[in-house]
């Protein structure tokens, strides 16, 4: 009863407030169609440009940016599209090998099968596909073979898909988890955000090779006859759990440094006093104004993340035979005679790889300087 | 002041504590058996059998109680007491380290002073010169110095200069094959020669940060407030760059080689495995392989400790060199 003597008590005085009721509304109409014609003709002299296009405008302008998005996309390409052309013409080796292949990372230049239980391999010799060793570039193996006769241009594909694959992997899983513990050290403050920031400058402080070797050498120990417990796929899979484990603190300390500033703006106390739930307003009002930043860390941490793999790769504790990582592969440099006999091992795994991480940073800097405000060009 | 500093000094303790037990959890997450299967072939060999192995066992002091095992392990180290190394012939493992790690000092300080006198020049007149063609240039060069794989690099140069142009012995090491009838000057020379590429490499590597780092930092400088006013007075740019915009650069640029100083001892892993010098890097990177447990703990702790010192100093340095800080 008592709401409903209430509305009505608040129309009677809407009434007496506005008693031209008509009039006050031809007269808004008035204003609402010269303000129309005022934005109309403003649009057609100022192109309105989103932010996003502000940003994407400001990124395709430096060259730099350019190339290095390029030099990912032509990796990309190469990694994960190239093994569907291998039975293109100028590469007879590959069609024929697909179907004999015991694993798809390896490509063995002969051919198997079994009789009474017994396997018999032979060498198709017709078409000249003989079991090559580190055989020269050819035109069959353009970039010619290593020591197990495997072709490096397949397996600088297939080692591609690795790289780029732990890289991406890594670093959205550990960018995840820094978003996470970072804003809810920055959020909560107090004993959570001191627990937190420990363990950060902890994980920061430590040097990351070491450690990365010394579980890379345990792995070894386990992948051995006696044990067998880790197998090679195993080991891809521990390597990055081990490189997302130290990647998270950096992510982490960014976003709580960016929440602990954005808190004090005005717009996070009109969230609070609307009643906005703790994550809502961590999820849908903080992060959204990290996304710049953070994508340039993550973007900057692809490039870092590949050259921690390939180094722990090139020392022998990292991705290991039979499958290839582009580390694996120029690994190979650390026996002498491949290193002053044979460039085509281990000359274009290292121009992949520098072109990755260059594409990488380049990106990233880009990006830094699109999503800039205070960018005066 | 020296309040936050022991400050610091606590929390570097602590974390070499925590680091302390990772290392060691690590170390017990070993096979039970691989010290047999590490050493099983050269105690055969050496006709000694188990005797050897338990002998090794229990130098290396894994066994037992997990916590017993750790507490011993750290007292002894407390005491400067780090074991005994099996890869170099059962010598302390400390004084094997303090032996390999001066050719690592050596080399790292002789590449940081070259690309140090190179870097800070070229950022700061990349950021005075900003948007010109010489700043693209060098922030393109800076990106592919921070790009390169440190391996691929060195390799590249061994390929073409040692290899190719034969300008380097392309066998590596540290010192020709013969060089027990040279006299001591000729010596000197050979190694240093043999220093070159692997210099060259660490230079090339480090340059474009600390090139980046300077640029960025004159930058902020330039944009300040007082700069304005230096040359509103009319100063030349010269004495504007030079003498009040580089005092402020050199602030944040003290703070970081403050905190480069210990790791100089630490050297680099990788570049040292390449070209195989026997400095403290390669030395881990053995013991690893071979696992020679004492050493790797030894070692690990010792990289640890430098990192630490190194966050430290450079936080000691920031506090000295900026009063503002000082006065709160």
């Amino acid at each position: 009863m008592q709401n409903k003597t209430s509305k009505t008590e608040k129309e009677e005085l809407l009434e007496k407030d506005f008693p031209l009721n008509g009039t006050t509304i031809q007269n808004s109409g008035a204003i609402a169609l010269e303000l129309d014609i005022v934005e109309e003709s403003l649009s057609d002299q100022v192109k309105v440009m989103s932010p996003l296009q502000l940003v994407l405008k400001r990124f395709f302008r430096s060259k730099l940016s350019i190339a290095g998005l390029v030099m990912i996309l032509f990796l990309f390409a190469f990694s994960f599209l190239g093994p569907l052309f291998r039975h293109i013409n100028w590469l007879p080796v590959y069609e024929e090998l697909e179907r004999f292949s015991t694993d798809d990372i390896l490509v063995m230049p002969f051919r198997r099968y079994m009789e009474d239980g017994i396997t018999y391999f032979y060498y198709v010799t017709r078409t000249q596909l003989t079991y090559k060793r580190l055989s020269q570039p050819d035109i069959y193996n353009i970039l010619g073979t290593d020591h197990l006769g495997h072709d490096i241009f397949s397996r600088l594909m297939y080692g591609g898909r690795i790289s780029l694959g732990i890289a991406f992997l890594v670093i959205f899983i550990s960018t995840a988890i820094g978003v996470l513990m970072g804003s809810i050290a920055g959020y909560f403050g107090k004993w959570v955000d001191q627990i937190i920031m420990r363990l950060v400058d902890l994980i920061m402080c430590i040097p990351q090779l070491p450690i990365l070797l010394i579980i890379g050498a345990i792995l070894d120990m386990y992948t051995g006859p006696p044990h067998n417990i880790v197998t090679p796929a195993m080991r891809i899979w521990l390597i990055m759990l081990v490189l997302t484990v130290f990647g998270w603190a950096g992510t982490a300390r960014l976003v709580r440094g960016q929440i602990l500033m954005l808190r004090e703006q005005d717009y996070m106390l009109a969230a609070e006093s609307m009643g906005l739930s703790a994550s809502r307003r961590i999820f849908k009002h903080l992060i959204p104004n990290v996304m710049p930043q953070l994508i340039v860390s993550m973007t900057l941490g692809l490039g870092g993340v590949i050259l921690a793999e390939a180094s722990l790769s090139f020392l022998g504790f990292g991705v290991q035979e039979p499958f290839a990582a582009w580390g694996t592969m120029i690994g190979s440099l650390r026996y002498f005679h491949i290193l002053t006999n044979h460039f085509h091992l281990w000359g274009p795994p290292g121009f992949l790889i520098m072109m990755a991480v260059l594409g990488f940073n380049f990106i990233g800097d880009g990006l830094r300087d699109a999503f800039d405000p205070k960018m005066k060009r | 002041m020296a309040k936050q500093i022991l400050k610091r000094l606590g929390i570097g303790v602590f974390i070499l504590f925590v680091f302390s037990l990772i290392l060691f959890a690590l170390m017990r997450l070993q096979p039970d058996d691989f010290v047999q299967q590490r050493w099983g072939a050269l105690a055969m060999q050496n006709g000694m059998g188990d005797e050897f192995l338990d002998e090794i066992r229990r130098m290396i002091g894994l066994y037992g109680p997990f916590f017993q095992g750790y507490f011993r392990w750290l007292g002894n180290m407390l005491r400067g007491d780090m074991g005994y190394s099996l890869l170099e012939m059962g010598r302390p493992v400390t004084q094997v380290i303090t032996e390999h790690m001066w050719l690592s000092f050596i080399m790292s300080l002789i590449a940081l002073i070259i690309s140090v006198s190179i870097a800070i020049p070229m950022g700061i007149f990349a950021a005075t010169k900003q948007y010109s063609k010489f700043d693209y240039t060098t922030t393109a060069l800076v990106m592919m110095g921070i790009s390169l794989p440190a391996f691929f690099f060195a390799g590249l140069l061994i390929y073409i200069f040692a290899v190719q142009l034969g300008w380097f012995n392309p066998a590596l090491g540290f010192g020709d094959a013969h060089m027990a009838g040279v006299s001591n000057a000729s010596r000197f020379f050979i190694r240093a020669w043999h220093l070159v590429l692997p210099i060259t490499v660490m230079v090339v590597l480090s340059i474009g940060g600390l090139m980046r780092y300077t640029r960025t930092n004159t930058l902020e400088v330039l944009r300040s407030d007082f700069i304005r006013t230096a040359r509103a007075k009319g100063l030349s740019e010269g004495a504007v760059i030079y003498k009040h915009a580089f005092k402020n650069t050199a602030v944040p640029l003290a703070t970081m080689m403050a905190g480069i100083l210990p790791g100089l001892f630490v050297g680099s892993m990788i570049i040292e495995q390449i070209f195989g010098l026997p400095g403290v890097g390669q030395l881990g990177f053995r013991a690893l392989q071979s696992g020679d447990i004492p050493l790797v703990m030894g070692y690990n702790m010792f990289i640890a400790t430098l990192a630490v010192l190194g966050i430290l100093l450079s936080d000691i340095m920031y506090v000295i060199v900026d009063p503002r800080i000082r006065m709160n």
